[in-house]
């Protein structure tokens, strides 16, 4: 027998019961490969539904086991840890629900908080580290944590009600598109939904704009007085939420590269 | 390089999971020892890393993997391994185990522990994954007896014939989780007593017990009932075979309250020094 050969049957007999594998075993052994078919999918369906909690309430569950067996037979788990198995369900979700936006919007959160938990440590900076840093040539380091995805509905409403156990909200388009922001401050992930100046201004901070280029593309679009009070609102909303993990000298830069994901 | 053999340990631990994460930390459990599992620590960072440093400090720790492939025909995992290599530099662990199955194919991972033949092809490549996985890790490994649903038609030696002959290429320990003796001795219909009898009694360091599930047609090792009155018995049986090595109470769903675990943990130890006084 080549085990190699075996071993790929079996692969084919737990996703779709399709392939030999019967070959390789006697016919009492077929009992012991439904077993495996079976454990392999509840597995997978445990694993989505304890990632995706909150879709999971959003859908109701029968929905959801729909959505979660089509993901299944369409996304073979590939990485070592169960921890990556949920990367695209959201994308599952866009595909079955193409007119409900705030479900593939609320898997993202779903999956992105979850990412986070395990993410790497970093310690964020403290006010007193700002004294005589030179902000016009000033980078903004963020925490490993962070990750950025849009918003175009109150996906992020309805998971906090959902958290909290309330009714949630209707699910309803945003008047402009926005994005969510996903961190963790010290060990528990945080998120909230940023409007598009923040978002785009983090964007640029996240690909290496120093905070002087950021100041400028502020008043760029807000004016003088406004710009130069945002972007220290922001500078002070950023550190005090423990996203900023260390301040460098970059240089008088400005990228504006799209960050989203 | 070969392998040292393991030095014996004959402590009582339990599986650490995240419901007793807070009994760990905030009181004193009379265990010798906790088990985790390899993979949910292999990560960047967070809160589980951070609780298995506090706990590391009051417990030796034993690292269990399920992911490892030691079977596989595409052969191991080199990121897999530096991963554990990291954690194993961390945590410094008693023991470092695997399972005597395989869970990765051609890139698909299947997050089972799913049986191989015993035939001298899967022995060879066994063996061959074993040696390459303690030269990486630098130690030697223990490798678990699986419980299983099938057989191969192909088969050409018994599991305990397989384990034997592992052990005597490789150097590796055994982890002997006597309920999936029981279960696969249901299931297949073998003597349990002869499978005990098979295995290499000095090379068993480390026995898992755990509870089992009646399926429609077999048993199912599911992890998620107390140990039952004939995997008590075969443990007696163990213990008389393989004298004072580790034990463990592996649960794994529907967690009870700690305090029942560690009744089930004073049982294992009764039965143990039962034993060893009689052999004394």
């Amino acid at each position: 027998m080549s085990l190699a050969a075996m071993q790929r049957d079996f692969a084919r007999w737990l996703t779709d019961r399709s392939g030999t594998m019967t070959a390789w075993v006697d016919g009492a052994a077929h009992v012991g490969l439904d077993v495996y078919h079976n454990a392999y999918r509840v597995r997978l369906a445990d694993c989505l539904h304890e990632m995706f909690e909150k879709t999971a309430l959003w859908l109701g569950d029968e929905a959801f086991m729909a959505a979660a067996r089509a993901h299944i037979d369409s996304s073979p788990p590939h990485g070592w840890t169960l921890g990556v198995y949920g990367d695209g369900f959201d994308r599952t979700l866009a595909r079955l629900y193409p007119d409900d936006r705030e479900v593939e919007e609320l898997a993202w959160l779903d999956h992105a908080l979850a990412r986070t938990f395990e993410g790497r440590d970093a310690d964020p900076v403290s006010a007193d580290m700002l004294a005589g840093v030179d902000w016009d040539d000033a980078g903004l380091i963020f925490v490993p944590t962070l990750s950025i995805g849009q918003a175009t509905t109150n996906a992020g409403a309805i998971w906090s009600a959902l958290a909290a156990q309330e009714q949630p909200p209707a699910a309803a388009m945003l008047t402009q598109p926005s994005a969510l922001l996903v961190w963790r401050q010290s060990f528990t992930p945080c998120f909230r939904t940023i409007e598009t100046v923040e978002a785009d201004i983090l964007a640029d901070a996240v690909a290496g704009a120093s905070f002087g280029a950021l100041c400028a593309s502020l008043i760029d679009r807000l004016g003088e007085e406004t710009g130069v009070a945002a972007a220290g609102a922001l500078l002070g909303q950023w550190i005090g939420e423990g996203l900023i993990a260390d301040i460098r000298h970059v240089g008088s830069n400005r990228i504006a590269t799209p960050f989203m994901q | 390089m070969t392998a040292t053999p393991i030095a014996p340990f004959d402590g009582f631990g339990l599986g650490l999971r995240t419901p007793h994460y807070q009994d760990f930390l905030t009181s004193t459990v009379p265990v010798d020892f906790v088990e985790v599992i390899s993979e949910n620590f292999m990560i960047d960072g967070g809160r589980p890393r951070h609780i298995l440093d506090q706990i590391r400090e009051r417990h030796p720790v034993a690292l269990h993997g399920v992911s490892m492939s030691i079977g596989s025909a595409d052969g191991l995992d080199r990121a897999y391994l530096d991963r554990l290599k990291t954690l194993i530099d961390h945590v410094d662990p008693l023991f470092v185990s695997d399972h005597l199955c395989w869970t990765r194919i051609a890139g698909f991972n299947a997050h089972d522990l799913l049986p191989l033949p015993y035939t001298d092809e899967a022995l060879d490549l066994v063996c061959a994954n074993i040696l390459q996985a303690q030269d990486m890790l630098e130690r030697p490994m223990l490798i678990e007896n699986p419980s299983t649903y099938l057989q191969f038609t192909a088969d050409s030696m018994t599991e305990w014939q397989f384990l034997d002959a592992m052990c005597a290429r490789t150097g590796c320990g055994l982890l002997l989780d006597v309920n999936n003796i029981h279960v696969s001795a249901i299931n297949h219909g073998f003597d349990p007593i002869t499978y005990l009898d098979g295995v290499p009694a000095d090379r068993v360091r480390q026995i898992h017990l755990a509870g089992h599930s009646q399926g429609r047609d077999c048993l199912i090792d599911t992890h998620d009932q107390p140990v039952p009155p004939p995997v008590w018995a075969l443990y007696a049986e163990a213990c008389r075979r393989v004298g004072p090595v580790a034990t463990m109470i592996e649960r794994d769903d529907d967690i009870p309250p700690l305090a029942d675990l560690l009744a089930e943990l004073d049982m294992a130890r009764a039965i143990a020094t039962m034993d060893r006084r009689q052999a004394a």
